[in-house]
This record gives structure tokens, sequence and C-alpha cells, in this order.
């Protein structure tokens, strides 16, 4: 059991590569992030699978199983009703993927690997960032598959029909940057029950599955101030469905501006603390 | 060579208040292996951090393949590999998948990544197993692939971070292989261990640290004989005589005894070896105590590193001149 023994070059005070910096080894760094990100799915295809399918199984539960009891204010289709929302819902569990993927990387030590290499540290999280939303761009195509299945559609055109996916890619965006920042400060991947666990309050304290018209007066305030609301109520107003115009607040009457506002304000929080914490790592 | 790989001058560093290195000097020439050695919490790894950018220190200097660890993080980096004390791979990966990704991030071409990456798996034994996910990797395996990861540049000093904990036996001795063929290459090592047997064996020279500095410093041998001296241990058959024996091995040793009632042993440091063997034999016959065993041996290196670490326990003060005194 021997090892042949390895030759190194000698220290030389020229560089044997070019040095971590400039934007094209930046953009060729988070490209291979990106793709690592790939080859998992490739290696994992059962477990992508059951990623993209959990939210049609919602989908049809909330839509069959509980839209026969559903009415929706101004009239109009339940099923119908909901599908703007589990679009946002669908971009919010995403969160759960970014959260792993960073405090499982940060966790195994992988992260430090990665900031010991002479790769552009941006890279690390750019890329992380770029895979997850080519996932959740898979996941929205999938969602639309099934929303169209179950007679959805959109009514105002398909120019409107893409500002609205647009809107919900934004709020994806948006939760990126606070996955990463949580996964950054969390101890493990296993914490991810806990980001689980906060998701779906969050998810349902919003007009995504029920009109807050409907709910105890303080509740329906909260619900149609939370960002994934503002993102919801555009949504329908774009696609020209039920419930639209269902406002009260000046968050509901202004949900189109607030569906641009709160990811951008999400944004400017996280982004920066997460670019701090991860600074922080080599204190 | 002239510079040596690694130079660390009075690194300080501190966590909330409390010092993980407190001016923590290290020289380790070109090509040779070295070895830190301390207890949980001395500074190992912080030293470790400091060195391979991960972490600023907070004073002192540091030189790593010739440049600065601060000032030149990134030209440190592509001269530097590191093995932590995970092994950090991507667990769903394969082996080759691993490798050729790590190459790319060291901005290798597509086709010298690929040509890299076989190279390096043919290398550490991995070639069988190269498109099996990393996380059906035995614990040895994993630290293989995770040194051939550090290894993909060649890089002329390498950080291996208490590299064989948790490993099974079998595992160790594999990646002592690993560790011996590079250093057999030329490579500068730099190792953190928990194991004496393990500093033993691979290192040139060791650095004993305690409370975030070097305490003691030098080769293996020398560690040994001049911290520690030989030492004559008497065995007795009945407990009752160890009391008797200890007696008389610390009057012969000159020296005070320490007994072990469990192993019924009465042991001291000597200085004269033969002199005091034959003075204790004759001594504990004319008493009559009946002996199982005497002999002359060497401290193991853990004897040393628990003298040296309780005596920076108790006595901080005199830490300083104990270091001078082994390195003159």
């Amino acid at each position: 059991m021997t090892i042949a023994p390895m030759t190194t070059p000698p220290m030389t005070s020229a560089d044997p590569i070019p040095p971590a910096g400039g934007i094209r080894w930046a953009a060729a760094d988070c490209w291979t992030m990106t793709r690592r990100a790939l080859a998992h799915w490739a290696r994992k295809p059962g477990e992508v699978a059951v990623g993209l399918l959990f939210p049609v199984m919602v989908v049809l539960m909330m839509g069959y199983l509980f839209g026969g009891q559903m009415d929706v204010p101004g009239g109009g289709d339940y099923r119908e009703f909901i599908m703007p929302g589990m679009f946002a819902l669908t971009m919010a569990f995403g969160i759960e993927t970014t959260f792993t993927a960073v405090a499982s990387d940060a966790a195994k030590g992988v992260t430090d690997r990665f900031r010991s290499m002479p790769m552009a540290s941006s890279a690390v999280v750019a890329g992380r960032g770029a895979a997850d939303m080519l996932h959740s761009v898979a996941a929205l195509a999938v969602m639309i598959v099934c929303g169209l299945a179950i007679g959805w559609r959109w009514h105002e055109g398909a120019g409107r029909a893409l500002a609205a996916f647009g809107l919900l890619l934004l709020l994806r965006f948006a939760l990126l940057w606070m996955g990463v920042y949580l996964g950054l400060v969390a101890k493990g991947p296993e914490s991810v029950a806990a980001v689980q666990i906060l998701v779906w309050p969050i998810g349902f304290l919003s007009s995504a599955m029920i009109a807050p018209s409907t709910m105890p007066g303080w509740l329906g305030a909260i619900a149609e101030w939370n960002p994934m609301s503002a993102t919801v109520t555009a949504c329908r107003d774009l696609f020209g469905g039920p419930g639209a115009a269902a406002g009260g607040s000046w968050a509901a009457e202004n949900a189109a501006l607030m569906a641009v506002v709160w990811p951008l304000l999400i944004v400017a929080v996280f982004l920066p603390l997460s670019v701090r914490r991860y600074r922080a790592l080599s204190r | 060579m002239g510079e040596p790989a690694i130079a660390a001058e009075g690194l300080r560093k501190s966590y909330g208040g409390t010092a993980a290195l407190d001016g923590l000097d290290l020289e380790v020439p070109a090509g040779t292996v070295h070895g830190l050695l301390g207890p949980n919490g001395s500074g190992k790894t912080t030293t470790v951090r400091v060195l391979t950018t991960l972490a600023r220190p907070d004073g002192g200097r540091a030189r790593v393949a010739g440049h600065d660890v601060v000032r030149e993080a990134a030209r440190v980096r592509s001269r530097i590999g590191l093995v932590g004390q995970h092994a950090a791979v991507d667990e769903v990966l394969g082996g080759r998948q691993n490798l050729v990704m790590f190459g790319r991030l060291y901005h290798l071409g597509a086709r010298e990544a690929r040509r890299r990456a076989d190279e390096l798996l043919e290398r550490f034994r991995l070639g069988d197993a190269a498109d099996r996910p990393a996380g059906t990797y035995s614990g040895g395996m994993r630290r293989r692939l995770d040194l051939a990861a550090s290894m993909i540049l060649a890089p002329p000093v390498l950080f291996l971070d208490e590299p064989t904990t948790g490993l099974d036996p079998r595992s160790r001795a594999e990646v002592w292989d690993a560790v011996r063929a590079l250093a057999g290459g030329g490579t500068t090592v730099l190792l953190t261990t928990q194991y004496l047997d393990e500093a033993d064996r691979l290192a040139t020279a060791i650095s004993v640290i305690g409370r975030g500095r070097v305490i003691a410093e030098g080769t293996p041998e020398r560690l040994k004989s001049e911290l520690g001296g030989d030492r004559v241990d008497v065995v007795v058959r009945d407990a009752a005589d160890l009391p008797r024996a200890a007696e008389i091995v610390a009057r012969v040793a000159g020296t005070e005894a320490d007994t072990d009632p469990d192993a019924l042993r009465a042991g001291a440091r000597v200085a004269d070896r033969a002199g005091a063997l034959t003075a204790a034999v004759r001594e504990l016959d004319a008493a009559g105590v009946a002996v199982a065993d005497i002999g002359l041996r060497r401290p193991t290196l853990d004897e040393v590193f628990l003298h040296l670490t309780d005596e920076a326990r108790e006595e901080p003060a005199q830490k300083t001149q104990k270091t001078q005194e082994v390195r003159a």
C-alpha cells in the first residue's frame, strides 16, 4: 500500500495561475458552482421530482379537498383563485433549498475549502443563487402546467402574465438572500425544520389561499401587509383572475407597487447581512 | 531554499475577549513536515486558519510560501492546500466530479482539470470509486479524496488540521502513507494533531502549543530526551512493597518518584542511566523487595506533552523560559 511520491513545483514568485479577481473569473467560478448544483440534481433525480411535485399535491389538496367549502370574495372559481397563491408559495418553499445547501456546505467545511482557494469569493453565493433561481423557474413551470390542467388561465394577455411571473421570481430572488443569511447563521442543515415550520404560517398568513377580508380584522391587516400577499394580489390582478379586487388596506390597493418594493427591501436588508456574515467567517 | 515555507511572528487572535493565539511564533523550513501538537483549545486550529487566510490575525505577521497571509491572501491561496477537520468534499458528487469541480475553481482548463483529476484518483487509489458519490466512501477514502483535492495545484505548502481524527487504524495508516508520499515529493506540510504517535511518525520537527503560544519546540527525539530524560521504572510483586520501592528509586535517582498503585509501579527520572539502574537493583535486593520488572525507558511523547501542558497551565510565567531552554 504505497502512494507514489508526488513532485511539487518549486516555490516561485510568479503566479502559477491567474489569481482571483476580474469579472471573467468571477463569472467562470459562478458557472462552476452552478454546474455543481445541476450535477446534484442529476445525482438525485428522485429527490428533485418529489420537490417539484410537492406543490402540485398542495394544489390538489387545497383545490379539491377544501375547495368546495371556499367562497372567493367577488365570486369566481376557488381553484383559479389559489393558483397565484400557490405560485408564490412555491417560491417561498425555495428558501428551504437555499438554506439547506448553504448550511450544509458551511457545516461540512466545504465553504472553508472554497474560501482557502484562489477563486472569486462572490461565486460561492452567486453560483448557489443562479442554481436556485433555475430550480425555481423549473418549479414555476411545473406549477403553470398544473394550473392549466385544473382550469387556471391568464385572461389579460401573455405580456401581463409574463410580468406576473417576473414578480414571482423577484420574490424568489429576495428570499434567496434570506435563505443564504439564515444558512450562514444556522448551526447546521438540520435546522431546516425550523425554516420549514416558519414558511407555512408566513405563507398562509397572506392572501395566498384565503382572502384576508374573511379573516379577523387584525389578522387580515397583517396578512395584507405580508410581502407574499403583495406578490399574490399583484399576480391575480395581472392574470385577471378571481379575487383580484378584494383589497381593503393601502397595501392591498397598491399591491403591484408593494410586490416590487417588498422584495427590494428584503434584498437590501439580507444581501448586506449575508455578505457581512460570510466575511465574518474569517473572524 | 532560503526563505522558510511558513514564518509566523507574534500572531495574536482573540475571540470574544479570549486569546486563542497569544504571540505565537513558528518557523517551518521548506520541504519538512512540521507537527503542531496541543490539547483542544490550545490554538492549533486557529493557527491553521490564520495561515490559510481563513482568519485574520489581530496582531503579528505571517508569511506562507513567501507571501503575507493578510496583504497577499490571494497569492497565498494559490500556493497552499488545506485539509480541515471535516473531509470537505461534496458528498453528493462522485470523487472525479469533486476533483474536476475543485480543479475548475483553481482555474484549470476543462481538459486539464479532468486530466489532473484522473491522475490524482490514480495516485490516491480512488480510481475504482471515482464515480460513486463521495458520501458512500469510507472515512479513509473520503480523507484521501480530501487530500487529493488539496493537491490539485501540487501546492508547495500543505496544511493538515487533525487529518486522522476519527479514523480507524487502517485509514490512519493510509493517510500517513499519503502524507509521507507528499513530503517525499518536496511538499512542506504543517500538521496539527492530538495524537503524539502521529507527530512522532510523520514530523521532522514538533511545536507543542498551549494557550495560544509555542511552549516547546524541537525534533521528537530531542523533545523526549531534553524534557523528559530517561526513567527508571520498577514494578513490584506485592503492593505493600510499593512505598519502599518508591523510596529507593527516589534515592538512587536523586529526584522525586511517582507511583502508579494500579500498575504496582514506581518510577523516576534519572540522569545517570546505567548507574541508577544498577544501584536500584542492588538496593531493592538488599531491602528484600520482590521485583516483577525493572527497566530503563525513554518517556513517551504523551508524558512530555502532559508535563509541558501542565506546566503551561500552572506556571504561565515560566513557560517562556522553558521554550528558550528547549530551543537552545
